[in-house]
C-alpha cells in the first residue's frame, strides 16, 4: 500500500521534518513487538523452511526469506504513518521516518534474534513441532547462532529503515517503486504460467534467459524487469485511470460499445490463450473456472440476496453425484449411461428440487440461525452420501469411479486427460453463469433480493413476496452450483464424499468475500487469487509450495481485507458505494472542490456521489 | 357513539376496515375487539402511548400480521387469508416508522421497488414525475444512496417510495418519529398536501396535538383497546386526552 499524502492546500501546508529522535517510542515498541511476535510466529509455523525451496530471485532470495522480509518492512513503514486530520499540517518524511522504521524493524528482527538463541539451547519439538535444526539452520544462514543473532538485528534494522524510506519518496517514484516489486515478486509468482506458455508459443528463449534452470527469476532479469517495470510506470502515470475516467464519463451507446468491445476481446484471448498452453495452464485455469462458477452461484444467494449460506457445496456435491450416477456405467443399482448433456438437464432439475427442499425450511429464518442451519444441511448432503445405507446408490465411502467424460453432442468428449477442453468447456459455462447473474442483478427479481437484503420487513411492506424471492435466489444458487459439480465429475473421472467437505463452503465464502460481494468482475478475481495463486480444497495453485499454509494464508488475507478493503478485491460499484460513501463525503467536504490525484481505489462515479451528498448537509 | 363520519353517508362502505379484530403476538392479547373504518378521502389517526398495539394494528391491515378473530375488510372484500402482495396491489400501502428506506440502494432503486407490483410502464412514470413534482429535491437526488440522504429528504423519499405504489389509502407509522420539530411541522403539512390531493391518510400517531391538528376523525388505542373514537375537534377537547396525551391538565 502506498502511503496517502495530504493535499496540499494553503490551509494543510507540510510542516517541517521531526528530528529523528523525536519519536513516539511508545507506539513504536508495540509496532516493533507486533512484528517480533509475527516473525517467531511464521518461523514456527515453518513457512520459511518450507518455501526455501521456491525461490524468488536467483541466487538472493527465496520466498521462505521473503515471508520474514516482509514483516519488518511493513512494521517500518507503518510506524512512520501520520494520520491525516483536518487542519493539521502533515509533517514532511525525512530521517524521522527512517531512523524510527529502523528501530522498529530492529526490534521486528530482534524477534529472530530471540528465536536462535532459544533453539540452540532448547528443545521445544513436543509442543512446537516447527522446532527444528533446520529451521536453525535457516536463521544463521549456515554459521553460528551468534552470527544469527546479529545478523537478524541488522537485517531488520536495514529492512525497516528501507520501510521508513519509502515515505520519502514523492508519490510518483513511491508507485514507481511499488510496481517494480510488484513486477519482479509477479514475474517470480506465475513462473509455471510463463514457463508453461512460452513452451507453447516456442519462446523458450525468453523464459529461459528470464527465469533460472532450477527456478526463481534470474537476478539480472529481475534488474532488468524492475528497470522497464519502473520506467513504464513512470511514464504510464495516471494513463489507466485516464483510461479508466474516459470510458467512465462515455455516454450511452458509445459505452456499450467500448464495453462490448472490451468482453469482446477478453473472450478472445481466453479462447486463444489455452491453445498454446500447457496441461499445467489449462488444469488450471479449468480449477479456477470451476470455482468461479461456485463463487458466481453463492454471490447471487450471498451478494445479491443477503442470504449468508455456509452449505453451499451441497449443491457442488448434488450435482456432482447427479451428473455422475446418471452418466457412469460402473454406478452401482442405476445405469441409464446418458449422454452428459442430456444427464445435465436432469442434474439442473434434481438440483432445483434440492435448493427448494433445503430451502423451504432455511428460508424462514434470519441471521446467525440461517446461517447455522445452511451449515448443517451442508453436512447432512456429504453424510447421505458416505452412508452405508444409499451405497447402493452412491458408493458410500468408495463413491463412483470411471466415470466418463462430458460428450457433446457426440462431437467431442471432455474429459480429465484433456485439460484444454476442461477449460473450453469451464469457459462455456462461466460466460452463460456471468450473463445470468449480470441480467438478473439488473432484473426486477435482482432488485427485490437487495430489497430483502436491505431490510425484509419494509421489503414484505412492499409487497415483495420475500419467502419466494429467497427462495428463486437459493435455487438459482443451486443450479450455478450444479454446473460446476457436473463439469468436475467428468473433469476428475470419480466423486467421493470427502471432496464436498465443509472446507470448500468456506473456501468460496472466502473468494466471494475477498472478491467482492455482489461483484461479478470481484468474484473472478477472488477466484483467480486464491484458487489461481494460493490453491483450492485440493488443487495446487502457482504457488504450490503454498498449499500446507493456505488455510492460514487464506485466513490472514481476510482479516486483512475486512480492515482495509471491506468492500472487497474489486468491488461492485454499488457495494463500494455502500461502504465509502460516507468517508468520501466528509473527505469531499474536507477538501471542496480539489481534485483528488491521490486516487482512492474508488472510482469516478462514487467521488462524485460523495461530493453531492457533502454538498447536501 | 360514532360521530357521522364526514364522508356523511356518500359512500355506503368504508374504503378499509377493521370490524371486531383480535391479534397476538404469541400468547400477548395485542389487540382487543378493534373496529376501525377508514372512508375514501379521509384523513384520520390512530393515537395510542408505546404498546398500545398502534404498530399491531398497521401489521393487521397490511397483512404481515393475521388476526385470531374478526375480518379485515378491504373494499367490501374480507382479506383476512389474503398476503400483504394482495392487499399491496389493491391499494394499501405502507410508509413505515423512522422512514425505513433501503439505505444502501439509490433513491431511483428506492422509488422503483414503490412501484414493484405494478407492470404499467407509463402509469409508473406519471407517477415517477407526480413524485419530482410534489418533492422536487428528490429528482437531484436520484443516484444518490438513500442512507447519505438527510432526514428530511429521506422522508420525502419514503412517501414517494408509497406513492410509487398507486395507493388508495396510505398508512404512515409514526410520520413524526425521529425528526427535529420543525421538520415534523413540514412532515404533517406534507401529508395533508397528499390527501388534499384525493389521497386516504390513515396515521398512527403518538404525537396527538400535531395528529388532530390535520385529521378528520381519530381514534385513541390503550392496551389493545380503542378506547375513544370521536372527531378531530372533539378528541382535541377531551379531557382525558388532555391529561394523558397532550402533556396538559385542565386548571
Amino acid at each position: 500500500m502506498t502511503a496517502t499524502v495530504a493535499p496540499e492546500t494553503a490551509a494543510n501546508a507540510p510542516m517541517p521534518a521531526r528530528p529523528a529522535l523525536a519519536q513516539d517510542w511508545r507506539r513504536l515498541v508495540r509496532m516493533g513487538a507486533v512484528g517480533a511476535v509475527a516473525q517467531i510466529f511464521i518461523a514456527l509455523s515453518n513457512m520459511p523452511v518450507r518455501l526455501d525451496e521456491r525461490l524468488v530471485v536467483k541466487p538472493i532470495l527465496s520466498l521462505g526469506y521473503l515471508c520474514l522480509l516482509i514483516v519488518p518492512f511493513a512494521a517500518g513503514h507503518r510506524v512512520g504513518h501520520q494520520i491525516e486530520r483536518e487542519g493539521v499540517p502533515q509533517h514532511t518524511a525525512g530521517a524521522h521516518e527512517v531512523a524510527g522504521g529502523a528501530a522498529c524493524g530492529a526490534i521486528a528482527g530482534g524477534g529472530l534474534s530471540l528465536l536462535a538463541v532459544l533453539l540452540a539451547n532448547f528443545d521445544l519439538r513436543e509442543p512446537l513441532v516447527n522446532w527444528s535444526p533446520m529451521l536453525a539452520e535457516l536463521l544463521a544462514f549456515g554459521h553460528t547462532t551468534g552470527f544469527a543473532v546479529v545478523v537478524w538485528l541488522l537485517i531488520g534494522t536495514a529492512v525497516g529503515a528501507a520501510g521508513g524510506g519509502l515515505r520519502l519518496l514523492g508519490p510518483r517514484s513511491q508507485r514507481a517503486a511499488v510496481t517494480m516489486v510488484l513486477t519482479v515478486a509477479g514475474a517470480a509468482v506465475l513462473e509455471p504460467l510463463v514457463v508453461d506458455l512460452a513452451e507453447g508459443m516456442g519462446l523458450e528463449a525468453l523464459s529461459d534467459r528470464l527465469y533460472h534452470r532450477r527456478g526463481g527469476v534470474n537476478w539480472t532479469s529481475a534488474l532488468v524487469l524492475a528497470a522497464v517495470s519502473g520506467i513504464l510506470a513512470v511514464l504510464g502515470r495516471g494513463r489507466m485511470r485516464q483510461a479508466r475516467e474516459h470510458i467512465a464519463a462515455l455516454e450511452g451507446a458509445k459505452r456499450t460499445r467500448t464495453n462490448l468491445g472490451l468482453i469482446a476481446a477478453t473472450a478472445a484471448l481466453l479462447v486463444i490463450l489455452p491453445l498454446f498452453a500447457g496441461k499445467l495452464t489449462n488444469e488450471l485455469a479449468a480449477n479456477v473456472g470451476l470455482f468461479v462458477l461456485l463463487a458466481l452461484g453463492l454471490n447471487i444467494v450471498v451478494g445479491l440476496a443477503g442470504i449468508l449460506d455456509l452449505g453451499y457445496v451441497a449443491f457442488f456435491a448434488v450435482g456432482s453425484y447427479t451428473a455422475a450416477v446418471l452418466t457412469a456405467a460402473t454406478s452401482p443399482r442405476i445405469h441409464p449411461e446418458l449422454p452428459w448433456l442430456v444427464a445435465l438437464i436432469i442434474v439442473v432439475v434434481v438440483t432445483g428440487l434440492v435448493g427448494l427442499f433445503i430451502g423451504a425450511p432455511v428460508i424462514r429464518m434470519r441471521g446467525d440461525y440461517l446461517a447455522i442451519v445452511t451449515l448443517g444441511f451442508g453436512e447432512i448432503i456429504r453424510l447421505i452420501f458416505l452412508s452405508d445405507w444409499l451405497s447402493g446408490w452412491f458408493g458410500g465411502a468408495q463413491g463412483i469411479t470411471k466415470i466418463p467424460g462430458a460428450g457433446i453432442f457426440g462431437l467431442t468428449s471432455v474429459a480429465g486427460t484433456d485439460p484444454r477442453r476442461v477449460f473450453y468447456l469451464v469457459l462455456a459455462f462461466c460466460a452463460i453463469a456471468i450473463y445470468v447473474s449480470w441480467r438478473l442483478e439488473r432484473s426486477r427479481l435482482g432488485r427485490a433480493w437487495m430489497a430483502v437484503r436491505e431490510d425484509e420487513t419494509v421489503a414484505e411492506a412492499m409487497g415483495i413476496n420475500t419467502v419466494n424471492v429467497k427462495l428463486l435466489a437459493f435455487v438459482v444458487g443451486a443450479v450455478l452450483g450444479s454446473f460446476s459439480g457436473a463439469i468436475f465429475s467428468a473433469k476428475v473421472g470419480s466423486v467421493f464424499p470427502n471432496s464436498f467437505l465443509i472446507l470448500v463452503s468456506i473456501v468460496i465464502l472466502v473468494v466471494v468475500i475477498f472478491g467482492g460481494m455482489g461483484s461479478i468482475v470481484g468474484v473472478i478475481a477472488g477466484s483467480a487469487v486464491l484458487i489461481g495463486v494460493l490453491g483450492g480444497p485440493k488443487q495446487p495453485g502457482l504457488l504450490a509450495e503454498f498449499s500446507e499454509f493456505k488455510l492460514l494464508i487464506y485466513g490472514a488475507l481476510l482479516i486483512w481485507m475486512m480492515l482495509a478493503r471491506p468492500e472487497g478485491l474489486i468491488p461492485s460499484v454499488r457495494r463500494s458505494r455502500e461502504l465509502h460513501q460516507q468517508e468520501m463525503a466528509q473527505d469531499a467536504w474536507l477538501k471542496g472542490q480539489v481534485e483528488d490525484d491521490n486516487g482512492s481505489d474508488n472510482g469516478n462515479g462514487n467521488n462524485n456521489d460523495g461530493r453531492q451528498a457533502a454538498a447536501a448537509t | 357513539m360514532t360521530e357521522t363520519p364526514i364522508h356523511d353517508g356518500r359512500l355506503a362502505a368504508p374504503l378499509l376496515e377493521m370490524r371486531s379484530v383480535n391479534a397476538h403476538y404469541g400468547a400477548v392479547h395485542a389487540l382487543r375487539d378493534v373496529n376501525l373504518s377508514i372512508y375514501e378521502g379521509e384523513l384520520v389517526c390512530l393515537l395510542g402511548g408505546n404498546a398500545s398495539g398502534k404498530s399491531t394494528t398497521l401489521k393487521t391491515l397490511l397483512g404481515m400480521l393475521k388476526p385470531t378473530s374478526g375480518e379485515v375488510v378491504l373494499d367490501g372484500e374480507v382479506v383476512n387469508d389474503k398476503p400483504t402482495s394482495y392487499r399491496v396491489a389493491r391499494g394499501v400501502t405502507m410508509v413505515p416508522e423512522n422512514r425505513r428506506l433501503f439505505k444502501r440502494l439509490s433513491v431511483r432503486e428506492n422509488l422503483d421497488l414503490g412501484a414493484y407490483l405494478r407492470s404499467d410502464a407509463d402509469g409508473i412514470a406519471a407517477d415517477l414525475e407526480r413524485v419530482f413534482e410534489l418533492f422536487p429535491r428528490v429528482r437531484e437526488r436520484l443516484s444518490q444512496k438513500a442512507g447519505t440522504l438527510s432526514g428530511g429528504e429521506q422522508q420525502m423519499v419514503a412517501m414517494g417510495r408509497a406513492l410509487m405504489a398507486k395507493p388508495r389509502v396510505l398508512l404512515m407509522d409514526e410520520p413524526s418519529m425521529g425528526l427535529a420539530p420543525a421538520l415534523v411541522q413540514q412532515n404533517f403539512e406534507l401529508i395533508q398536501q397528499i390527501h388534499e390531493a384525493g389521497l386516504t391518510v390513515f396515521m398512527v400517531e403518538q404525537n396527538a396535538n400535531m395528529a388532530l391538528s390535520i385529521a378528520n376523525r381519530g381514534w385513541v388505542l390503550q392496551t389493545g383497546r380503542v378506547v375513544l373514537d370521536d372527531t378531530a375537534a372533539n378528541l382535541l377537547a377531551h379531557p382525558d386526552l388532555r391529561a394523558s396525551y397532550l402533556g396538559q391538565s385542565d386548571t
